[in-house]
């Protein structure tokens, strides 16, 4: 795991520095809000509706269990002893007090986190696939090549005042678990005709209020060009970007109003400027970055006690079929502990569970664990032989849903209950789900469905790429939530379409009940997923399920 | 034709603790919306704001919201403006519990 540099400790304490003078001016009165409210967005912190929350970037979603143990102090020393982990592999503290940020920021510099760059018109936390180093299907590691763009972005001065934000997703694997085609540059590993791995570099992907799939701007682009080539692409988007209308700003809408043709003319013709100034320091740093990513020494071990424990034990049987993936080390396995118990937040930890992960993946994970931008917690190498070790100490720690891609695995924003801009609530409606279909015993039946909800039209909870998206919306004066079907965000990426008017708050979770019903109905068997059901039949017969009456009235 | 104009109280969140506060008729900013101005007179209202926007060392952020009068006091119309008298609904964190 890449530990920092001196330059990176040194760069990071001078910020946190800067900051707590920033910090000290505005409580003595010497900056107005003006003056201050770019100060402190470009140091994670916002204000929302009861609060100001501090977001914490967690890069590519890797950490240590000294990481996870310091996020935990930080919720219990400076918040209400918990913490939000985000879609973008963030984690979020809901109640700071502005005075107290500066420390917040040093404690997080103890083990070499920040918060720079998780908000303003910069390039945001570099996500990854959650599996990255792990999976049994990956090409390579993405993890020193999001490095890589990390060291790059942050506080690159070409790039400190972008039309908007620019968010940078990579996956090492053709599968895509980073939902790269919903970002503004998503980079998928693939390899060419001579086997060498590479890129697929996609652009002007992204959701909000207009929802768009990622177009492929070069088949393959080979590792060693990767930084000109981003910053060909940023550097393009710089200047051509619109800075006259916020909600047009977005590279996605560059890309369409321009063309993908005369976009790639322009990247391809600044890149080829810019190959140029990258002499190969970027190569010699990667090496280096590459180096701290090495495997860990992965063990040979006895499987007879974990098949026995599992054969013994319907619980933890259950919850090996949901949270478990393949690995690329015999014997291994990748664990998904859910942080979406029937009921709970979806996503939010407390601090106890956050030191129980830490003690777990010190013990039995090789000190690593991730944060997926499906707001779990993973931890990529377990050896099978430890399972029923972690699973007693994930039950004793309260987290060991076994619900996986299951209907109650809901991604959920924060919406109205926290956030600043939402337009209805987003949590309450995801414990309501999770409880109703836990209460029907009906989860393991449905199979896989992703559910995602958006409090608001910026679409932080990935509704469009749901299997059922929910968006909450004000309808003069009241919550209300429309409903798509059919998205998915990963490498089939599609945006889901709209099934017809939103339900009201009490509406929405019969209506998705309705809905799943109609779908167990319609199914051909149980391995045809809601998805691939949807896929077959379409809108109609789904519609038909949601709006009862208005199909009575069409057969009247 | 401009609409006709509605009840208003000040709003805006306080500086160090990020908390919703409201305006009240002595100068005051109030944690509890119950002892805010109401506003009925839409050259007040406007004349109140500048005095709010003023108040930056306090405060952040202060806008002018619907409220209708209640016998505790000012009451929120939208949910949104409920929400920010109670706090979020998944904890018992905030106003609804006193912190």
């Amino acid at each position: 795991m890449y530990t920092y540099t001196d330059f990176d400790e040194k760069f990071v304490r001078e910020r946190v520095a800067q900051f707590r003078g920033q910090v000290e001016r505005r409580l003595e009165g010497a900056l107005t809000e003006d003056e201050f409210k770019p100060l402190r967005l470009m140091n994670g912190l916002y204000l929302q509706l009861h609060a100001y929350m501090l977001r914490v970037a967690i890069p590519y979603g890797t950490l240590n269990a000294r990481q996870m143990r310091q996020l935990a102090y930080l919720a219990e020393r400076w918040d209400k002893g918990y913490g939000h982990f985000t879609t973008r592999q963030n984690i979020q503290y809901n109640w700071p007090k502005l005075k107290d940020i500066p420390d917040m920021l040093d404690a997080l510099a103890d083990v070499g986190m920040h918060a720079i760059q998780t908000s303003g018109n910069t390039i945001r936390n570099v996500t990854a696939d959650h599996f990255a180093g792990a999976a049994a299907d990956e090409i390579e590691d993405p993890r020193p090549i999001a490095e890589l763009l990390r060291q790059w972005s942050t506080d690159h001065p070409e790039f400190q005042f972008l039309p908007r934000k620019f968010k940078i997703a990579v996956t090492g694997s053709p599968k895509d678990r980073a939902v790269t085609k919903a970002h503004d540059i998503g980079l998928r590993m693939v390899r060419n005709d001579a086997g060498e791995p590479g890129f697929e570099v996609i652009v002007g992907g992204g959701l909000g209020r207009t929802p768009m799939i990622g177009k492929v701007i070069r088949d393959f682009l080979p590792k060693a060009h990767l930084l000109p080539y981003c910053e060909a692409i940023v550097s393009v988007y710089n200047l051509l970007g619109r800075r006259d209308n916020k909600y047009k700003a977005r590279i996605k809408i560059t890309v369409a109003e321009n063309g993908l043709d005369k976009i790639r003319d322009l990247v391809e013709a600044r890149f080829d400027e810019l190959r140029r100034e990258f002499s190969g320091f970027d190569q010699d740093l990667l090496k280096k970055i590459e180096a701290e990513f090495t495997p860990p020494t992965f063990r040979d071990a006895q499987l007879e006690g974990y098949e026995a424990y599992r054969a013994a034990n319907p619980a933890f049987r259950s919850w090996t079929d949901t949270n478990l993936d393949d690995h690329r080390a015999p014997g291994y396995a990748i664990v998904s502990v859910s942080i979406k118990k029937h009921g709970a937040t979806p996503g939010d930890a407390s601090a106890d569970q956050m030191r129980a992960l830490a003690e777990l993946a010190e013990r039995y994970g090789h000190d690593e664990l991730r944060i997926s931008h499906e707001q779990n917690v993973i931890l990529p190498h377990v050896h099978k032989s430890d399972l029923p070790a972690v699973y007693e100490g994930l039950r004793a720690a309260d987290l060991a849903t076994a619900n996986i891609g299951l209907v109650s695995d809901i991604i959920a924003c924060p919406g109205m209950d926290y956030c600043a801009l939402a337009t209805a609530r987003s949590i309450p409606i995801a414990q309501e789900i999770a409880e109703r279909f836990d209460a029907l015993k009906l989860e393991h039946e449905i199979g896989a469905l992703k559910i995602k909800i958006s409090g608001c039209i910026n679409a932080c909870g990935h509704h469009h790429v749901g299997h059922i998206g929910i968006l909450g919306l004000d309808r003069a004066g009241v919550e209300n939530y429309q409903i798509t079907l059919g998205g998915n965000g990963t490498e089939t990426a599609t945006v889901g379409e709209r099934a017809g008017p939103g339900f009201s708050a009490e509406d929405i979770v019969p209506a998705i009940e309705r809905l799943i019903g109609a779908y167990l109905h319609i199914r051909n068997d149980a391995d045809e997923t809601f998805l691939m059901t949807y896929r077959r039949v379409g809108l109609t017969p789904f519609k038909a399920a949601l709006y009862p009456e208005k199909e009575a009235q069409n057969a009247a | 034709m401009s609409r006709p104009f509605t009840p208003k109280v000040l709003t805006a969140n306080d500086l160090i603790e990020g908390d919703a506060v409201w305006l009240t008729p002595r100068d005051e900013w109030s944690r509890n919306m119950a002892d805010a101005e109401l506003l009925e007179d839409e050259a007040v209202a406007q004349d109140r704001l500048l005095f709010a926007i003023a108040q930056s060392d306090v405060v952040v952020g202060a806008y002018l919201v619907d409220a209708k009068a209640s016998d505790a006091g000012p009451a929120p119309v939208h949910f949104r403006e409920e929400f920010r008298t109670r706090g979020p609904s998944n904890y018992p964190h905030g106003k609804q519990v006193g912190a």
